[in-house]
């Protein structure tokens, strides 16, 4: 307790130095907010006019039409199986990725190097992107989306694989390698088994990630649903284009609930 | 026979841990290191298999000399030496068989290994020692659910699938209770008679060292400065190992509790 | 336990996840033939992918080196992705706030929980780039489409989390803010707010690093920002345009990945 002459009548929260800081942030900011607002390059009669442009298009979807429902219901399960496919293959070329990539596990200092390249150029190009890419390479199709999300998974699931291997416990591989068993059977023994509840984890994360990806992959000539979408938008068919809408978020929806499923069955 | 001469490990440019050791160990013999934490115990078990390697000197195991080998050799060379670690270093998320048979992995062929296929006689083996030690009945369950007690015994029997000439315990019973771990000295003393295998145990509890070794060695700043028989630790050489520890952290375990879970 | 019987076992088997053969032989058949299935399905060209790894060579010789002759086009391109990523933070943010509200368990009435939460999943469950699309016919190509997809896409992430948290505050405080007598508004200012603020601010932050990594690509199909940059370079074969592009969008995701974490690494 501190013996005071006077009790004080002002209290503030924040010393003088804190508040001049606050203010500072708010400051900066605040200038950013007006910076983006006056230099955007946009026609303000269209912002006014959005609200009721919006509600036009949305009123031109009801009813939805569902005379395709058929064709729309098979072209996602092909999507679905974009998906799967693109995920079973990239969490099969994540993993010597991911040993690469973790400090204690890679051989050394240049295959430390070459797995965080792979990583990170896998990692911060978006699957459209690489869908463009791979559009231009091996045309219009099925083949260039699951090129494309695999592309892009591999540096997902190697990364926080290889967080995990570098955070596995020491200890039994320093009692593995007192046995003298070989560097292979040391990861098949001591690493793998304590990387195994991760890898599940990651992989039934990506598999609902990549279902939601593989949902536009069409836009850009990828294959799957976004094809369907994109043909229904192109003709002002607004009624259709709402039964592919409905569709997705039904697919998106049910692959929540299947992935929180199998996470919980299998860890 | 264990022989080590003129034994150095020094980590970096700091002064050494371990200062010139000589020590000997005969056939089936129990011998315990003892010694304050940082007299460096643990690196002398450590630099006997190479999990660490030592800076200079020679050891040298049954006229095989250890400090000369690198890779294949090296890991044959492992396969000899069974090692009991303080927090058992088991595989948690594996069974107990697995953990076990993961003693035999140096000989095994990789396929093997990797789809458990284990040999006939291998199973055989596990089964006899895990039946000696009491855990047979665990066989398929997982490490992370057995006790400590028995999770050291899972310890225990892993490194004795090795077929081991020699066995190296760093405080075997440190993360165990007093019961627990009178139970796990007692059963590495009566393996040392069955198998002929000398045992060398860093220990931290003087209590234990002396009514479980035949042979106690006290260590101090990378020294070996005490070596002779139970008998002959009397409170002066007590005094001279373990200048400036208080007297619980010895481990005198006749009126004191040790605290050993906490200075391990 | 029982004893062993007389003889040692001399085999053992780990014992397998599922227990029950029937289903584990079917599970695995089951996802075999999908597998397979899937592959067949595969509409494999192979003269086409062959012909594709010629035009692959084509491209990336193309790409190389990198130009940044038209290093304007570019620096306009990031900064209008910038102005968009920050737009939509404030507005999805504020938009956010309320939404979550009606998101949390604790506090909303029923049918506003459910309008709340149906709100957020349809806000999460649509890639931004089918957001967008709608958006451009709806609105026009543009900067202001790729505005209102990132909002959307931010109400999606950050009135989730920010509805979890709200779910987990202490009661405790809003007890006794009622205890003294205070009226809605008051208990959500003095004990509502301080517990979810740290969260709020992080969230802010991260979904401004988020939505910049999203303007990139909403801008393929017209919304604006360095993505149509890039999506007309790809359009005119301009390879060489596409990849500098390209190589500056990653490095400047890095860097606003890195900022982000070490800003929320302060807040936390």
């Amino acid at each position: 307790m501190v013996s005071m002459e006077t009790t004080p009548e002002e209290w503030a929260r924040f010393t003088p130095r804190e508040r001049l800081q606050r203010f500072a942030i708010f400051l900066v900011v605040v200038a950013a907010i007006v910076w983006a607002l006056t230099s955007i390059d946009v026609i303000w009669a269209w912002v006014f006019d959005a609200p009721q442009q919006i509600g036009d298009l949305l009123g031109r979807m009801v009813p939805p039409d569902a005379t395709n429902l058929p064709s729309i219901l098979w072209v996602l399960v092909e999507t679905v199986n974009i998906a799967t496919i693109a995920t079973a293959i990239a969490v099969f070329i994540s993993l010597p990725v991911a040993y690469i990539a973790a400090q204690n596990t890679t051989p050394n200092a240049a295959t430390l190097w070459l797995g965080r390249l792979i990583l990170v150029s896998s990692r911060s190009v978006n699957t459209i992107i690489w869908a463009l890419l791979f559009v231009a390479i091996f045309g219009p199709g099925i083949v260039a989306g699951i090129v494309a999300i695999m592309f892009r998974s591999i540096g997902f699931i190697g990364k926080l694989l290889g967080e995990a291997i570098e955070e596995i416990d020491r200890r039994p591989v320093e009692a593995l390698e007192a046995t003298g068993a070989s560097r292979f059977k040391v990861i098949a023994y001591a690493i793998v088994p304590q990387v195994m509840p991760t890898f599940w984890a990651v992989a039934i994360l990506r598999w609902d990630i990549n279902l939601r990806e593989s949902t536009v992959l069409g836009l850009v000539g990828a294959g799957g649903i976004g094809l369907i979408l994109q043909s229904a938008i192109d003709t002002f068919n607004w009624q259709e284009a709402a039964t592919v809408l409905l569709s997705i978020l039904a697919l998106v929806v049910l692959g929540e609930i299947v992935s929180a499923w199998l996470r919980k069955r299998i860890i | 026979m264990l022989k080590i001469s003129q034994l150095v490990k020094r980590y970096g440019n700091g002064a050494p841990v371990l200062k010139g050791l000589d020590l000997e160990v005969p056939g089936e013999s129990v011998v315990s290191v003892i010694g304050a934490s940082g007299a460096g115990k643990s690196t002398l078990l450590r630099c006997i298999n190479r999990l660490v390697e030592p800076s200079s000197g020679s050891i040298e195991l049954n006229g095989l000399m250890l400090t000369d080998l690198k890779g294949a050799g090296l890991r044959a060379a492992r396969r000899r030496i069974g090692m009991i670690f303080q927090s058992f270093n088991l595989v948690d998320r594996l069974t107990v068989m697995e953990n076990v048979q993961s003693g035999r992995l140096g000989y095994l062929p990789t396929w093997r290994a990797v789809l458990r296929r284990y040999p006939k006689e291998d199973i055989r083996r596990a089964f006899e020692l895990m039946e000696r030690v009491g855990i047979a009945h665990y066989a398929n369950k997982r490490a992370d659910e057995l006790s400590g007690g028995e999770r050291q015994r899972v310890g225990v029997v892993r490194a004795l699938m090795q077929e081991p000439e020699i066995l190296l315990a760093d405080e075997p019973t440190a993360s165990l209770d007093p019961k627990t771990s009178e139970q796990i000295m007692d059963l590495l003393r009566a393996l040392s008679r069955e198998f002929s295998l000398p045992v060398l145990i860093n220990i931290h509890n003087v209590a234990e060292a002396k009514q479980y070794t035949d042979r106690i060695v006290g260590m101090r700043y990378g020294r070996i400065i005490f070596d002779a028989e139970p008998a002959a630790l009397d409170t002066a050489a007590m005094d001279e190992i373990y200048a400036g520890v208080p007297a619980e952290e010895r481990g005198e375990m006749d009126n004191v509790t040790p605290l050993r879970a906490n200075n391990a | 336990m029982s004893a062993l019987p007389d003889t040692v076992p001399d085999t053992w088997r780990k014992p397998p996840m599922i227990a029950n053969p029937v289903l584990r032989y079917g599970l695995m058949a089951a996802i075999v033939l999908y597998l397979g299935w899937a592959l067949v399905m595969l509409p494999l060209d192979w003269a086409r992918v062959s012909e594709g790894i010629s035009r692959a060579g084509r491209i990336f010789s193309g790409a190389f080196p990198p130009s940044f002759a038209r290093s304007g086009l570019l620096i306009d391109g990031f900064l209008e992705s910038l102005k968009i990523a920050i737009l939509a933070t404030v507005g999805g943010v504020l938009l956010s706030i309320p939404i979550a509200f009606m998101a949390a368990k604790n506090l909303a009435p029923r049918p506003i929980y459910y309008l709340g939460r149906a709100l957020i999943v349809v806000a999460r469950s649509f890639h931004p780039v089918i957001v967008a699309i709608i958006f451009v016919k709806a609105v026009g190509f543009g900067p202001f489409a790729g505005v209102l997809t990132l909002i959307v896409y931010s109400i999606g992430f950050v009135a989730k989390m920010l509805a979890e948290r709200i779910e987990e505050i202490d009661w405790g405080q809003v007890e006794a803010m009622r205890a003294v007598g205070a009226g809605y508004f008051p208990t959500l200012i003095y004990a509502v707010f301080p517990q979810i603020m740290p969260r709020q601010i992080g969230l802010t932050i991260y979904q401004l690093d988020s939505n910049l990594r999203a303007s990139a690509v909403v801008g393929i199909v017209g919304a604006g920002g360095i993505g149509s940059t890039l999506a007309n370079a790809f359009g005119r074969y301009d390879y060489d345009f596409a990849l500098a592009i390209t190589i500056v969008i990653v490095a400047v995701i890095l860097v606003s990945e890195a900022i982000s974490g070490q800003i929320r690494k302060r807040i936390w």
